[in-house]
């Protein structure tokens, strides 16, 4: 087996013409971006401020430099969402003169499209959130951040993955898709859900962030935290409904894996203070992201591929 | 399958030249393709603490005493409910020297139209057999798919060698009734590994029951075998894909053609044809996400700049070096991949790179039958999995090279007018 010295190898040497697989990975990425570009009329992306849909943005910035992104941004609100991760939104939207569309969970409770669940998760209750501001916004093309290595159910996904006017994603009608020719055609209340990441793992989405110097919220740092277990996960105490009794709050040095919702997003232990702390960290883990830090994932062995199919990621 | 983990570093010099390797593995599962592709990923320490601990739950809920590596590799309820694989799954690991991207694709006879799909973007098939049964009919339908989508290296790996003593005349008879096939259908480059999948022989580890055997294991294969192709030996070919036209005080005048290059190397200075229009200008410059350059190749995304005011849109190839001569008659050998049959007269939409166009079938000449090659003249229709041969007529005219020397200005696809659905993979010119 290899080990790191052994990097050197020939494409280090008499290849003038070789691409990192950052580069390579980078160079589909940008391609995906404009084809969806050249071929929808509205776009949007999906960012919650999380690593993933930061990178998604960089990405964007970077295929249509010198002008403008030709893509609105949307972010689904499920109103437990870290305040460090909302500042970082607002602040990306302002300096970059983006346009932000928010569906708020809290909104769609408020009236009674929904129901809060008696464990407080507010993960699952953001499908009908979304697929109301893809109709609201008449959205075409909703890009996410989604990658292939995160789950078993989208180790399958489409780079371009057709959704009804339900939103739902049924396995049985995704298309075949060959080389890098992608369908985006589509029927009128049908949308395309479209993954420029969806080769990337959770390492290279790291190591991009560190030869991009890429700004992220101070959360996926280590940090001392006010935290309590539940699930086997350091959960951050809130008002969103922990901790509860028999519960122990702590203080600890942790950091956040992925950042989704707060009743959900488990935070690791950790002292990774850097982006270069965090690669070597990612590196060695031997846990994957989402099992180490999803509660909402873990239900059942099929949980992901029901949620898709409702309309989720 | 042992379940103690394998420790390897991951290349953790940002920027190293770790270069990315997309291939595609082919085989059944009653040849080891699930504990092969469990064992690549395992002993790379790509199956981490979490996924194996779901995968053995699982599996003792099923009431199996070992962990069923499948259970890793099959996604979907359907197929876990049937115990098939009916997609395309990709999966990812990492040595210390490459990035992989496996696309792991079915081996039965009904899903041809996955394992063209998984071929279509892999620069290697493995093409796995059992050793007990050497070159059966799949096995020769799985060379022959690697050679229509012309996938620049096969390796032959000869599994489950630890049934048949290891014995190195078995696995020599067997490579070479291989390399006499592949050799037949113009395969350029075949590597054949005796491997044991279920014990570890040369996947990752050397095998010490094969001392016969000097070359090297499947993974250091794919550690050292070459990466794309040498693009200053390709002419240049740029699909554009958006203008890019800021209209900013800062960049007023700045008017760029943004795509990948397709093939090639390109530099300020070059002279280039528009493709389809034929107009020739030279490159003024290219910017590479944001860097001012003088040079790009394949297959870096970038934007070009021209010297001359003319008129370019997306669908357009800028081309440099010998320009094909763009074409309203397209002879293409063709996978069919819908339930929906192809026939004569159909009027479908034809995508070639960012060109979409229509288009009408004008003939099917001949159907080609996987198994045997033979050419089954005039059908009826091709039907779903079908290959073979389609002479069509555009609206539009094409910049089309041969597939069989360019697999990004030589594909396309057949698209339904009415529902959009993906009719069909195209590739310009004579199959083998």
């Amino acid at each position: 087996m290899t080990t790191a010295a052994d990097i050197l190898t020939s494409e280090s040497y008499g290849n003038p013409y070789a691409l990192s697989h950052l580069d390579a990975l980078e160079a589909e990425a940008v391609h995906i971006f404009r084809e969806v570009a050249g071929e929808f009329e509205r776009p949007v992306i999906l960012f919650s401020g999380g690593k993933d849909s930061i990178v998604m943005l960089h990405l964007a910035l970077k295929a249509f430099w010198p002008a403008q992104v030709p893509f609105a941004l949307l972010h689904v609100d499920t109103g437990h969402n870290f305040p460090e991760v909302l500042e970082y939104r607002d602040r990306t939207v302002a300096e970059h003169g983006l346009r932000l569309h928010v569906a708020k969970v809290q909104d769609f409770i408020d009236d009674g499209r929904l129901r809060e669940r008696p464990d407080g998760l507010r993960n699952p209750l953001q499908t009908v959130p979304l697929l109301d501001g893809i109709e609201t916004g008449r959205f075409d093309a909703v890009f996410g951040g989604g990658r292939r290595d995160e789950e078993k159910a989208r180790a399958k996904e489409r780079v371009f993955s057709l959704r009804d006017e339900f939103g739902a994603w049924d396995p049985r009608r995704q298309r075949p898709e060959l080389w890098s020719l992608y369908n985006g055609r589509h029927s009128p209340g049908e949308h395309v859900r479209v993954f420029p990441l969806s080769n990337w793992t959770e390492l290279d989405v790291w190591q991009y962030i560190e030869r991009e110097n890429i700004e992220l919220p101070a959360i996926y740092y280590a940090h001392e935290r006010e935290v309590f277990q539940r699930n086997g996960m350091w959960l951050t105490a809130g008002g969103w409904g922990g901790p509860k009794a028999g519960e122990t709050v702590e203080r600890r040095l942790v950091r956040y894996r992925t950042v989704g919702d707060m009743s959900c997003t488990g935070a690791v232990d950790s002292d990774a203070t850097t982006v270069a702390d965090v690669v070597t960290e990612v590196a060695a883990s031997r846990l994957t992201e989402r099992g180490a830090t999803r509660a909402d994932d873990k239900v059942s062995e099929a949980a992901m591929e029901d949620r898709k199919r409702e309309g989720y990621f | 399958m042992s379940t103690e983990l394998h420790h390897s570093t991951p290349a953790l010099e940002t920027g190293s030249a770790t270069a990315l390797l997309r291939f595609a593995t082919a085989g059944s599962v009653d040849d080891g393709k699930s504990t092969l592709v469990g064992r690549l990923l395992h002993d790379s320490k790509s199956i981490l603490t979490d996924q194996l601990e779901a995968v053995t739950t699982a599996s003792q809920n099923r009431g199996q005493d070992t962990p069923d590596l499948a259970l890793l590799t099959d996604g979907l309820r359907a197929e876990r409910e049937q115990g098939i694989t009916i997609d395309v799954a990709y999966r990812y690991f990492a040595t210390a020297r490459r990035r992989f991207i496996l696309a792991d694709t079915p081996g039965h006879v009904q899903y041809t139209r996955n394992m063209v799909t998984g071929a279509s973007t892999a620069e290697l098939a493995v093409v796995l057999v059992d050793a007990r049964n050497g070159v059966v009919q799949q096995t020769r339908r799985h060379a022959a798919v690697a050679a229509l989508l012309r996938v620049p290296h096969v390796v032959l790996a000869v599994n489950k060698m630890d049934l048949v003593d290891y014995a190195e005349p078995v696995f020599a008879a067997i490579a070479e009734e291989f390399n006499a096939y592949a050799a037949s259908l113009g395969v350029p480059d075949v590597t054949a590994i005796p491997i044991s999948a279920l014990a570890g022989d040369n996947v990752v580890e050397p095998s010490a029951h094969m001392d016969w055997y000097g070359g090297p294991t499947l993974l250091e294969h794919l550690e050292t075998v070459p990466v794309g192709s040498d693009p200053s030996d390709e002419p240049a070919r740029f699909p554009v894909q958006y203008v890019i036209r800021p209209q900013s005080a800062e960049h007023l005048d700045y008017r760029g053609y943004a795509g990948q290059l397709a093939s090639g190397v390109l530099r300020a200075g070059d002279p280039v044809t528009v493709l389809p229009s034929g107009l020739t200008t030279t490159v003024a410059g290219i910017d590479v996400l944001g860097k001012q350059t003088d040079i790009a190749w394949a297959p870096q995304s970038v934007t070009v700049r021209l010297t001359d005011d003319i008129d370019v849109s997306r669908g357009d190839l800028i081309a440099a070096g010998p320009a094909p001569e763009p074409t309203q008659d397209v002879l293409a050998t063709v996978s069919h991949l819908h339930e929906r049959p192809l026939r004569v007269g159909d009027r479908v939409l034809l995508k070639h790179t960012t060109r979409t166009v229509r288009a009408i079938v004008k003939q099917l000449p001949y159907r080609i039958d996987i198994d045997s090659l033979d050419r089954v003249p005039d059908p009826e229709a091709l039907q779903v999995n079908d290959i073979g041969q389609v002479v069509l007529r555009t609206a539009e005219p094409l910049a089309l090279d041969r597939y069989a020397v360019n697999r990004q200005t030589g594909s396309f696809l057949l698209i339904d007018q009415a529902d959009g659905t993906t009719l069909t993979a195209g590739m310009v010119g004579e199959a083998f």
